[in-house]
């Protein structure tokens, strides 16, 4: 909220020595953050007060006039447009040498032939208004000659408070002066102004208008005065439209610029309705169901009934504590007026606005909380000023209470010794007195126990007073007494961390030795949303049930992801337009999925609970996956000289995929089994990784198909690993070295074309037994010199025992046997045998 | 086969000979002819030496001694040609084998990790040196414990800070990682020490706010913890993690679940506190919330309020990421553009 210093000087003096700057260095410091400090009036100088002593046609223009204006220290000729210019009429002056916001300097001048020393100035001219009709109308007690800037106070400051959600009652003038006089020290200011009495009292002039709160509605009082005979046509005064303006609000009229006013420096809310809008009598009540209001803003909303609602006998006038209505609204032909003052439950206001997109004045002090007992004051305050300003007559008040329903005091206990813990710091038993005294709380002293007599173990019973909304507990009241005492002031203290060894995850290879490992054969790691293009989604995964947002930012951005290769296509594509020819992206992070069923969310809980300190939402309809996911696009490797450039392939980014697994698994304990259940994957190019019997990724080569859709000149390899299962590893187990040579055989042979290399190596893998140390593929051709159906497989096994020296001859039995088993069971033809 | 000619036999004539020959050699085969023509075994000094038993008696022994002076002469002549041209030819087959050592080095470019990631695994060291364990969460969160548990009911004005995105059934995506401590807390028993990183969402996007960002929390309960503790911890963090001595200043706050709470301002890491377009000519510059756990929190998640004190802090990794590699813009992180992100292949984290 915006605070006029000037404004806040009515309530409080703070010490000479704090200029605003410091005023709002301490406001930040205790709690009020100032996020802004601006003047009350952009830069202009030698305007002052002038007064039109006479007014004469323009001998050449029609709307221009000559006036004769008074400026204390002399009478000058001004040439002035404005139809406003009357005689008598006090104004600004911008005097010859003047220089206005704009960037406008004054210089004497002709205007249309007449001489014009100056310029009559509108509020716009002076930066005090955004628009203006005519020039400024000054009071007519504004003392000629004297500097506008010091008349009107616009060197005052404006500060910009972020007062936060749980001090509604620092929400004006008085609640930010009452701040200041704590931190000052000083006492605030008897408000300058007094109650008017009410002209009529009593007899038969007293009109019937009953005024009533419904029980349990959350209105506990509320508070009405009949005003009689208002001008609204005339505005509020000059001071308090430059007063509103500065904190940021618009004058609308002269009545409805005194219930913002008094809002502002009180922290009040009030309604001002137009009388003759109003059947008899005003009640706070819930809203019926079905019942409609057309807001001030012109809005035709449906009431629920949790909503409170001001209404006369027949209908709702207003949303309570939120919003007034349109048809009973003050319009500049109001004469009588219904000023309400009521207070309300934040309860029962809280989250109103907000379901009808609404955020207001009202409600956002409402729902805060306001002082329950600060209504008679604001009703007196503006009874007065609305007097004063339009004229009107004001009647007896009346008044409807629910006193069981208004709150009640709070009686918290503050214990010295907590507060010294936690807080870490000492403070004094009167200084802790005199910091929550200075908050206008009563502070009472317990009786002090017997065991511990001295002032540590102090004990008081603290009320605060009826503007806190806050304090309820100890810890409230601590929070007090940091904030005025200065968080500054508490030294800092190493804390005893308990000493608690915690050994590094040997169960799970740790996230920056996998991202490490990508990073080093050129993948680059990207963070994208989680949250995707629910087509880009579909047309690589399919149709699925999507988790879609409620509230999305963009429709573009919609769904959560269920894997991340949306993602990191869509990535690789905005790369592609950058001109990068060489795409290597991959991205760890999570991917949603709803469980279908109940025993999904029984894995889910035995996957989670291996993973220290990572918790899980047991009841949860989704499941989270942590997923490893990564693309390669364009060449194999970066273009450079002496290799060949090729496209990037299944084998290629296989080899990656092993190289990051071979982190945590065993090369034996991985397969890769072709996949063609992936609809977006090329079905003869893409893999399911398998360890020990479980999926644990998914890789291959986009499906050509989808290139057009993607906009993607060529199909990049993709690959995803489930990074709990796939990384989950062991602690390596030593295992003996053989000391005896090995001895490497190599053979040749053809094998059907549609045979998997991975049946031979599990043929050979039996048949060699514990002789096979390694299985090495050096050739696979196709083509000339090979059957048609068939492919050519070259191997080298390289053959060893644990206990002894193998002989030629062991091998050669070995080689063979292999080879009758490749003949039997794949139908494999020996091409050639040989010992390299 | 006939006697050589007498003056052969006197051993000089035939050395000059050979010497001239072994000098003339300019490789090693034609050395080796040399060598065969005068010491093979039917080399002219070899014949010579042979020849020598048809000589008289008195004749033989000088003559021998002659013979054999030559032959070690051309022998000796012989091995340090052969040492010579070995030595050029190896010099010239590193002339002809040298390359130009300037050509770029073949193989596959450095990746990176993003900066987001560097920061954040620099932000866990430090911590899980003080002994803090890594927590992780759920990001879909269901109302109770992004907010209820976190002091935040509903209609709370606090909520309307959250921007909260919503599933349609209601859950919705977390607005910080605080819901990690409310999990921590209801599964574990004081003391509690931990860090929880990660990704959070608000339904809010400009330049400087990210649908989706990344947020650290920390949380230490125990039985004697203090804000006395947690203006230590946040300090020596502050400083470990810029390198740098700061200066922190915390400022009187509001959090629903921490009481006191504060906002935490160091001096501006990259000016020095002097004042730059980062601190808004402040010289400090924001860096996130913290406060002791409220009691409303304890109890929530089923910890002795009375028994235990915690605090509680949260800062905004993607700043931190920001401060540390001078990134200007918030969006940057999630275009995934590879002119960017390469850059961070370099450095220490």
């Amino acid at each position: 909220m915006k605070l006029a210093l000037s404004w806040l000087a009515d309530w409080v003096d703070w010490p000479s020595a704090w200029d605003a700057a410091e005023l709002a260095r301490r406001l930040t410091a205790c709690g009020f953050e100032v996020e802004a400090m601006s003047a009350a009036a952009p830069a202009f100088e030698r305007v002052v007060v002038a007064r039109i002593v006479a007014i004469e046609p323009h001998p050449q223009a029609d709307k221009l006039r000559v006036c004769r204006v008074d400026t204390g220290a002399a009478s000058v000729q001004i040439v002035c447009g404005a139809a406003n210019a009357k005689v008598g009429l006090t104004s600004a002056l911008a005097q010859v040498g003047a220089r206005l916001p704009g960037d406008v300097s004054i210089r004497a001048a002709k205007l249309r032939g007449v001489e014009s020393q100056g310029m009559l100035c509108s509020a716009r001219e002076l930066g005090l208004a955004e628009a203006s009709a005519g020039i400024l109308e000054l009071p007519d007690d504004a003392p000629v000659g004297e500097d506008l800037r010091r008349y009107l106070n616009l060197d005052d400051v404006v500060l910009d408070v972020n007062v936060t959600a749980n001090r509604g009652d620092a929400m004006s003038v008085l609640g930010l002066a009452r701040e200041v006089a704590a931190l000052s020290g000083t006492s605030l200011k008897v408000p300058p102004y007094a109650p008017t009495p009410p002209a009529v009292t009593t007899g038969s002039q007293v009109e019937h208008f009953g005024v009533s709160v419904q029980p349990g509605s959350g209105a506990a009082r509320l508070l009405v005065a009949l005003l009689h005979g208002a001008d609204n046509t005339r505005p509020a005064p000059l001071w308090m439209r430059e007063r509103l303006r500065r904190v940021g609000l618009r004058s609308i009229s002269a009545v409805v610029d005194v219930t913002n006013y008094v809002m502002l420096e009180l922290g009040q809310p009030l309604h001002a309705y137009d009388r003759s809008e109003v059947e008899e009598g005003l009640t706070a009540r819930r809203a019926l169901a079905g019942e409609r209001l057309t807001l001030l803003d012109g809005r035709d909303i449906e009431l629920a009934p949790d909503v409170l609602v001001i209404a006369d006998e027949h209908r709702a006038l207003g949303l309570a504590g939120v919003m007034g209505g349109q048809g009973s609204a003050i319009s500049q032909q109001t004469r009588d007026i219904v000023l309400e003052v009521a207070w309300f439950a934040p309860s029962a206001i809280a989250g109103r606005a907000r379901r009808y997109g609404l955020l207001t004045d009202a409600s956002q002090r409402f729902e805060r909380g306001v002082d329950w007992r600060g209504q008679e004051r604001a009703l007196e305050r503006a009874v007065a000023l609305l007097a004063d300003i339009t004229g009107a007559v004001p009647d007896t008040p009346r008044r409807a209470e629910l006193p069981g329903e208004l709150p009640t005091v709070p009686n918290v206990t503050l214990r010295a010794k907590r507060l010294q813990r936690l807080l870490g710091m000492r403070v004094e038993a009167h200084e802790i007195e005199r910091r929550l005294g200075s908050l206008a709380m009563s502070v009472n002293r317990a009786p002090a126990p017997a065991a511990d007599p001295s002032a540590d173990a102090a004990v008081w019973h603290v009320q605060p007073p009826s503007w806190r909304f806050d304090i309820a507990i100890e810890a409230d009241l601590i929070e007090e007494v940091a904030r005025l005492v200065g968080l500054d002031a508490i030294a800092e203290a190493d804390a005893p961390l308990p000493l608690r060894l915690h050994a590094p995850a040997a169960r799970r290879i740790d996230e920056r030795t996998v991202m490490r490992t990508l990073a080093a054969r050129g993948y680059q790691e990207i963070i994208t949303y989680a949250f995707v293009d629910p087509s880009l989604q579909r047309t690589l995964l399919g149709e699925q049930p999507a988790i879609e947002l409620a509230n999305p930012i963009a429709s573009d951005l919609s769904v959560m992801r269920a894997s991340l290769w949306p993602g990191l296509v869509q990535a690789a594509r905005e790369n592609l337009r950058r001109q990068q020819s060489r795409v290597r992206l991959f991205e760890l992070a999570t991917q949603f999925e709803r469980i279908a069923s109940s025993p999904a969310s029984a894995e889910r809980a035995a996957s989670a609970a291996d993973v220290p300190a990572s918790f899980s939402a047991a009841s949860s309809p989704y499941r989270e996956r942590k997923m490893l996911a990564g693309l390669a696009l364009g060449s194999r490797l970066p273009e450079q000289w002496g290799s060949a450039a090729a496209p990037v392939d299944f084998f290629d980014v296989k080899g990656d995929v092993q190289a990051v697994l071979a982190l945590a698994a065993a090369p034996g304990e991985l397969h890769f089994e072709p996949a063609r259940d992936v609809l977006c994957l090329h079905p003869g190019r893409s893999a399911h990784v398998v360890r020990a019997g479980r999926r644990v990724g998914t890789m291959g080569e986009l499906h050509p198909g989808l290139l057009r859709a993607l906009e993607l000149g060529e199909s990049p390899l993709l690959f995803e690993l489930d990074y709990e299962a796939a990384f989950a590893t062991q602690v390596v187990q030593f295992r003996e070295v053989s000391r005896f040579p090995r001895i490497r055989r190599d053979i040749s042979l053809t094998i059907p074309e549609q045979t998997a290399f991975a049946a031979v190596h599990e043929r050979v893998t039996v048949t060699a037994a514990s002789l096979l140390k390694e299985l090495l593929v050096f050739d696979v051709y196709h083509g000339d010199g090979v059957e048609s159906g068939r492919k050519s497989l070259a191997l080298g096994l390289i053959l060893q025992d644990l206990d002894r020296t193998l002989t030629d001859e062991e091998a050669d039995r070995t080689v063979r046997a292999v080879l009758d088993d490749l003949q039997a069971h794949l139908g494999a033809r020996i091409r050639e045998q040989r010992q390299p | 086969m006939a006697p050589p000619p007498p003056d052969e036999l006197n051993g000089e004539e035939p050395a000059r000979e050979a010497l001239a020959e072994i000098a003339a050699s300019a490789d090693i085969a034609s050395l080796e002819e040399v060598r065969v023509r005068w010491l093979g075994r039917k080399g002219r000094l070899t014949e010579q030496l042979k020849s020598l038993g048809a000589m008289p008696e008195a004749e033989r022994r000088p003559a021998g001694a002659r013979i054999n002076a030559a032959k070690a002469l051309i022998q000796q002549a012989l091995e340090s040609r052969r040492a010579a041209l070995e030595r050029a030819g190896v010099e010239r087959a590193l002339a002809a084998g040298a390359v130009d050592v300037t050509l770029p080095g073949r193989g596959e470019d450095l990746g990176a990790l993003h900066p987001v990631t560097q920061a954040r695994l620099r932000i866990e060291d430090i911590f899980q040196r003080a002994g803090f364990q890594i927590a992780q969460g759920p990001e879909i969160e269901d109302d109770f414990h992004n907010f209820e548990a976190l002091n935040i009911p509903a209609d709370h004005p606090a909520r309307a800070m959250h921007d909260t995105f919503y599933l349609r059934d209601g859950l919705l995506l977390r607005t910080h990682t605080s819901p990690v401590q409310i999990r921590a807390m209801q599964s574990r028993t004081p003391p509690l020490a931990l860090i929880a990183p990660g990704r959070v969402y608000r339904c809010d996007s400009d330049v400087s706010h990210s649908p989706m960002f990344h947020q650290l929390e920390g949380l230490f309960v125990d039985e004697q913890v203090s804000f006395a503790h947690l203006k230590a911890v946040l300090h020596h963090f502050m400083e470990a993690y810029f390198e740098q001595d700061l200066k922190m200043r915390l400022r009187a706050s509001y959090f629903p679940f921490t009481e006191p709470s504060a906002e935490v301002d160091i001096s501006c890491v990259l000016c020095a506190a002097r004042g730059c377009r980062v601190c808004k000519q402040s010289g400090w510059l924001e860096m996130g919330g913290c406060g002791m756990v409220h009691p409303a929190v304890f109890t929530a998640c089923g910890i002795d309020a009375e028994r235990y004190t915690g605090y509680a802090f949260g800062m905004g990794i993607d700043r931190m990421a920001m401060l540390r590699y001078r990134v200007n813009d918030l969006r940057l992180y999630f275009e995934s553009d590879l002119r960017f992100l390469g850059q961070f292949a370099q450095g220490s984290g």
